[in-house]
């Protein structure tokens, strides 16, 4: 049992070894305990200096061994660290206790306790200060959507881009309906709590109702059964307001499975038994996104895709007809739908990117004018809005 | 009332996650909302086996078309979902993991699932060819660009590459097509894939914003849509 340490007081820690055998470490140095920062006061981070027999070559410190003390209680082990430590983050304390630490260097058969750090109270703080250029951004950007939405509201006309991918939403229905084949929508393979599925979702409701009233076959498979029940609740609704509730079914929307290849082979088997005349790929895809997006082409398929995940953007720009590229996927319900409440938050997404384009021209020039003529205070602009526009 | 309450759960909801991020406080509402998510999504998942189960059972009895697949589907599930509830072969028995080595589920799991899946994963080789194929034709100027990008790409990262411009002077080293190759993939396409990410964010946040008030309900089954 430790208690109340001294620097250097080595401690045998194997029984029955003679003094003379013990090896002996320098103890870790400069121990700091401090509060920390912006939590809910749960945390107390240490740091410290390594022992100077802490070395690759001929070192004899075989880890370090972290102390607490709470109050006046006895010193409890709250950590075994490798060599080399030299940090380490106590999550496991309460709010409105005083605690004390040491740490020990350990060699084969010894420890050398550090010097015991001053009490410290583990702090809660309100507020994230090192967000606050986080907070006012978000705020910046909501408000200018909140601004569009209610100007939309009340009757000004926005203009938004075409965007060709969704200008081709009818044509391909109307192609499975000339060809008398069905439509497949894959919702990408995340769940309900992925915002790619959401937004897949909102343009299933939006081209569901087309589908209704042209009378054209839908088939959805998904890979999660929250996304089964949401799509099934979606494609009713649609059928309800285009007033065919008659011709909805269940077996439009069918779970696979939850493995990715299991649902990849599912939906290409579907793909190549049923020959789809148009294809919907939108939603969040991984490793599958080609799979998928090529056995639709191979079967004469146009297809239409939309991802956030950049990486799987350039097979379906391969591969597809149209591609929705990151932020036209979360544009689409609002562009098909048309509302000038929706359309609204699409211009309110305009502001923040010309906050980004001018703060990326700003920084490229101040950047470029700053290290060509080692100008100090544009040096220190370029700073500023790296600081602003990244999180700590 | 039944698309009010959704719309209510989903404010509140979306408010506790925004102030979470700045209010230390509330980090763990966070994580106790993700813990509710993934209770709701077990209990969906009996939705899901029940559906399974319901479409390949009425495929096999009406002698629908390719019904055989139906007889695999329904094995696997059924044959899986014993030797993972009763523990068959678990040499832990009733009360060891069901993923136990040796068990059947583990085995089946090891010598079935495994394989199959690296089959589906080892067909993606073959659709990068042929959708390489299509998008790399120098069919418009676009498309060109993309071609000679790359062929520079694959072309620095062989040692052809290398040797092809290494007679190149080491002051004009740009010019060597591992260099180009690397210029390439840092400027030009991490820019393009910036300026996405950066829309991605943007868009994330603008339908967040409609979810969160309300305006975006299609999801929700609305009929107003």
């Amino acid at each position: 049992m430790l208690s109340f340490p001294v620097t250097g007081q080595v401690i045998d820690t194997v029984k029955a070894v003679p003094d003379s055998e013990l090896v002996v470490v320098a103890p870790v140095t400069s121990l700091i305990a401090a509060d920390h920062k912006y939590d809910d006061g749960k945390m107390i981070d240490l740091s410290w200096v390594p022992s100077i027999d802490d070395r690759l070559v001929e070192g004899n410190v075989m880890g370090y061994k972290v102390y607490r003390i709470e109050g006046d209680s006895e010193p409890e082990t709250i950590a075994e660290l490798a060599p080399g430590s030299n940090a380490y983050n106590d999550q496991s304390v309460e709010r409105g206790k005083l605690y004390s630490y040491f740490v020990s260097a350990l060699s084969s058969n010894a420890e050398t306790p550090s010097i015991r750090t001053a009490p410290i109270q583990p702090q809660r703080e309100w507020l994230n200060i090192e967000l606050i250029n986080v907070l006012i951004m978000a705020l910046v950007l909501g408000g200018a959507v909140i601004y569009f939405i209610e100007t939309a509201r009340r009757g000004k006309k926005l203009f938004v881009r075409k965007i060709a991918g969704l200008e081709a939403v009818d044509d391909a229905i109307g192609r499975a309906t000339e060809m008398g084949r069905p439509i497949l929508f894959i919702p990408g393979i995340l769940d309900m709590d992925d915002v790619q599925t959401l937004a897949a979702l909102t343009i299933l409701g939006r081209i569901t109702r087309v589908i209704a009233d042209y009378d054209t076959k839908i088939f959805m498979p998904v890979s999660r059964s929250l996304v089964m029940t949401a799509g099934r609740e979606t494609i009713k609704a649609s059928y309800q307001a285009a007033g065919r509730p008659d011709a909805y079914s269940d077996d439009m929307v069918t779970y696979i499975t939850d493995e990715q290849f299991g649902y990849v082979a599912a939906v290409d088997g579907i793909m190549v038994r049923e020959r789809p005349a148009t294809v919907f790929l939108l939603g969040a895809f991984f490793a599958e996104s080609l799979i998928l997006a090529e056995t639709g082409n191979s079967v004469g398929a146009i297809q239409i895709a939309g991802t956030a995940r950049p990486a799987q953007l350039p097979f379906f720009i391969a591969a597809c007809d149209f591609t929705l590229i990151g932020e036209e996927l979360f544009a689409a319900s609002a562009y098909l739908s048309g509302e000038p409440k929706q359309m609204g938050s699409l211009k309110g997404q305009d502001v923040g990117k010309a906050i980004a384009m001018a703060a990326i021209l700003i920084g490229v020039l101040t950047a470029t004018i700053g290290e060509a003529w080692n100008v100090e205070w544009i040096q220190h602009i370029t700073t500023g809005l790296r600081d602003i526009f990244s999180t700590r | 009332m039944k698309r009010q309450i959704p719309i209510i759960i989903t404010f509140l909801i979306g408010m506790i996650m925004i102030f979470s991020f700045f209010i230390p406080p509330l980090e763990g509402l966070e994580q106790t909302c993700s813990l509710f998510f993934d209770v709701i999504a077990v209990f969906a998942f009996f939705l899901g086996g029940g559906n399974l189960m319901r479409i390949h059972l009425n495929k096999l009895r009406r002698r629908k078309k390719d019904w055989g697949f139906s007889i695999v589907t329904l094995g696997g599930f059924f044959i899986m979902l014993a030797a993972g509830l009763l523990k068959i072969g678990n040499p832990g028995g009733i009360a060891a993991s069901p993923t136990t080595e040796g068990s059947l589920l583990q085995e089946i799991f090891t010598y079935v699932f495994l394989p199959l899946q690296s089959t589906m994963y080892a067909l993606l080789a073959f659709f990068v060819a042929s959708a390489s194929y299509r998008a790399f034709r120098a069919k418009n100027r676009e498309a060109t660009i993309l071609l000679i990008a790359a062929f520079v790409i694959l072309l620095g990262r062989t040692p052809f590459g290398m040797m092809l411009t290494a007679w190149i002077p080491e002051s004009f080293s740009v010019l060597q097509v591992p260099n180009l190759a690397i210029w390439i993939m840092n400027s030009p396409n991490l820019a393009g894939q910036r300026a996405i990410m950066i829309g991605i964010g943007l868009g994330v946040i603008s339908m967040s914003l409609r979810l969160i008030l309300g305006i975006e309900r299609t999801y929700l089954g609305d009929e107003s849509v």
